[in-house]
């Protein structure tokens, strides 16, 4: 195994998914190396969300193949998702739990040995700013808090690869900040994949960037690389997901 | 979880309250009718006339409740959005559902151990039948190891928690209904009839027919949930 191999943590190759006629996503393929944070931008209906969860394993792709730190999605889905953190459009949040039973219950569905939760679950709280709410029941709090609530949940067990599906969507700008900062920190050990459609926070958070338009992968580069030909991303953005729309 | 909630200790007073009223009705009934019986050869004891009509009554009690209990599992889960984080989880299908129908039986099992304690009562006063009893109590638990997983599979099926419930109960009364329609052991019915097999039970008849028959409703509705939420992820 080359170097390059070693630090491929997520490989989706060619990902197809129908819908009866309609191809939600037509070959697909995504790279994620570790500590690179991939923005996955597009406008409604671009297939973003069912990328994300053919990648999770909440929805099996009609053709291609998917490995998550060289373990194979398909054939060992519990290994797999075993180093998979996820956290869905909306966050999947018992309202009548506490936080920290919430939580602990995610650490032991992600078979999280016991002795190793209470650890865990310090950790976690603290990194997304939830110490002084382990009391208070889910359902009481905010719509900020419950979203760092959801992200918790994802990263408790210590994933290698963190996929967020939209996770400053509704949120005020201080919260938004807040989350940033929090899924830029996560970045540097970890890789995540976030889907958006913010051109604000790519250009902020990720390192790396994918636009999708109806089904496919229609640009795939770093930000940095944008930076430097100059481009600007609202204006690339807007000429490959209009150009087609045109077309039809 | 489940017992962190108002809802299982409510269900649990309730349905208490009643078989205690029940209860206490048969035993006022026996002991009014008890000079009478004393003159009959062979007379019934007082786990027939007292215990087997508790078991009934409780049995159709908890055709109301099991309903109530199912449908969250799965209806809520999905309405809430929550079942993404269990699909997502390194758990299997089959993992979800046995955990969720253990916890629903450990549930009720605290519910017959009440009612069998409630009948135990009666050693206060005389000598029970413990093989009637037992029988009876084996009926009940297997009785809710059917509704319960036909419950589950309900309510694997929507994403209205209401609707699960509406069904599962639908169904259930139809076993219930289809057992009245039947004469005592007569036709194909009978042999069908969930609750006949229970009230054979519950008359301290142990056959391997009704063993048989509650193991494979319970498996069948089982293998369907696990079916249903696999399916759910292989084609969308």
């Amino acid at each position: 195994m080359t170097d390059l191999d070693e630090r491929t943590m997520l490989l989706a190759k060619c990902l197809r998914c129908r819908y009866g006629e309609y191809n939600a996503v037509d070959d697909i393929s995504i790279q994620l190396k570790k500590g690179e944070v991939l923005g996955l931008l597009g406008p409604n209906g671009a297939g973003k969300t069912t990328t994300i969860r053919m990648i999770t394993g909440n929805l099996a792709p009609n053709a291609g193949s998917i490995k998550i730190c060289g373990i194979d999605l398909l054939n060992e889905p519990q290994k797999a998702k075993a180093r998979l953190g996820y956290l869905p459009e909306i966050p999947p949040l018992y309202f009548d739990m506490t936080v920290d039973e919430y939580l602990r219950f995610a650490a032991r569905l992600h078979r999280m040995e016991k002795h190793h939760i209470p650890q865990a679950l310090e950790t976690c709280k603290q990194r997304c700013g939830l110490m002084s709410h382990g009391k208070r029941l889910i359902g009481s709090l905010s719509k900020g808090l419950q979203q760092r609530i959801g992200i918790a949940q994802a990263i408790i067990h210590d994933p290698d690869v963190i996929i967020l599906d939209e996770p400053t969507v509704g949120l005020d700008p201080n919260q938004m900040r807040e989350i940033r900062e929090l899924i830029r920190e996560l970045g540097k050990k970890r890789s995540i994949m976030l889907s958006t459609h913010l051109l604000l926070e790519v250009e902020s958070v990720c390192s790396r960037v994918q636009i999708m338009h109806e089904g496919q992968v229609v640009m795939n580069e770093t930000v940095a690389g944008l930076k430097q030909q100059g481009a600007d991303l609202e204006t690339v953005f807007t000429r490959l997901t209009q150009q087609s729309q045109e077309m039809h | 979880m489940l017992f962190a909630s108002p809802l299982a200790w409510i269900l649990l007073a309730l349905i208490h309250m009643l078989l205690a009223w029940f209860f206490l009705g048969r035993l006022d009934a026996f002991l009014q009718i008890q000079p009478q019986l004393v003159q009959i050869e062979n007379p019934p004891g007082f786990t027939e006339t007292i215990v087997t009509p508790v078991f009934a009554m409780a049995a159709v009690l908890l055709l109301v409740l099991i309903p109530l209990l199912t449908m969250r599992q799965f209806a809520e889960e999905r309405k809430n959005h929550t079942l993404t984080l269990l699909l997502s989880a390194p758990v299997t299908a089959t993992e979800i559902v046995l955990g969720k129908f253990l916890a629903l039986i450990i549930f009720f099992l605290g519910i017959i151990g009440l009612i069998v304690g409630m009948c135990l009562s009666l050693t206060a006063g005389g000598e029970l039948d413990y093989g009637l009893v037992l029988s009876g109590a084996l009926g009940l638990f297997l009785l809710v190891c059917c509704f319960v997983a036909l419950g589950l599979y309900i309510s694997s099926l929507t994403a209205q928690p209401a609707l699960a419930a509406i069904g599962v109960l639908g169904v259930l009364l139809g076993f219930w209904i289809t057992d009245m329609v039947t004469d005592d052991h007569q036709g194909w019915v009978h042999f069908v009839s969930i609750f006949k097999q229970f009230e054979l039970l519950n008359n301290g008849l142990i056959d391997t027919f009704s063993g048989a028959y509650f193991f494979l409703f319970t498996l069948f509705f089982i293998v369907l949930t696990v079916r249903h939420l696999d399916g759910e992820r292989l084609h969308g």
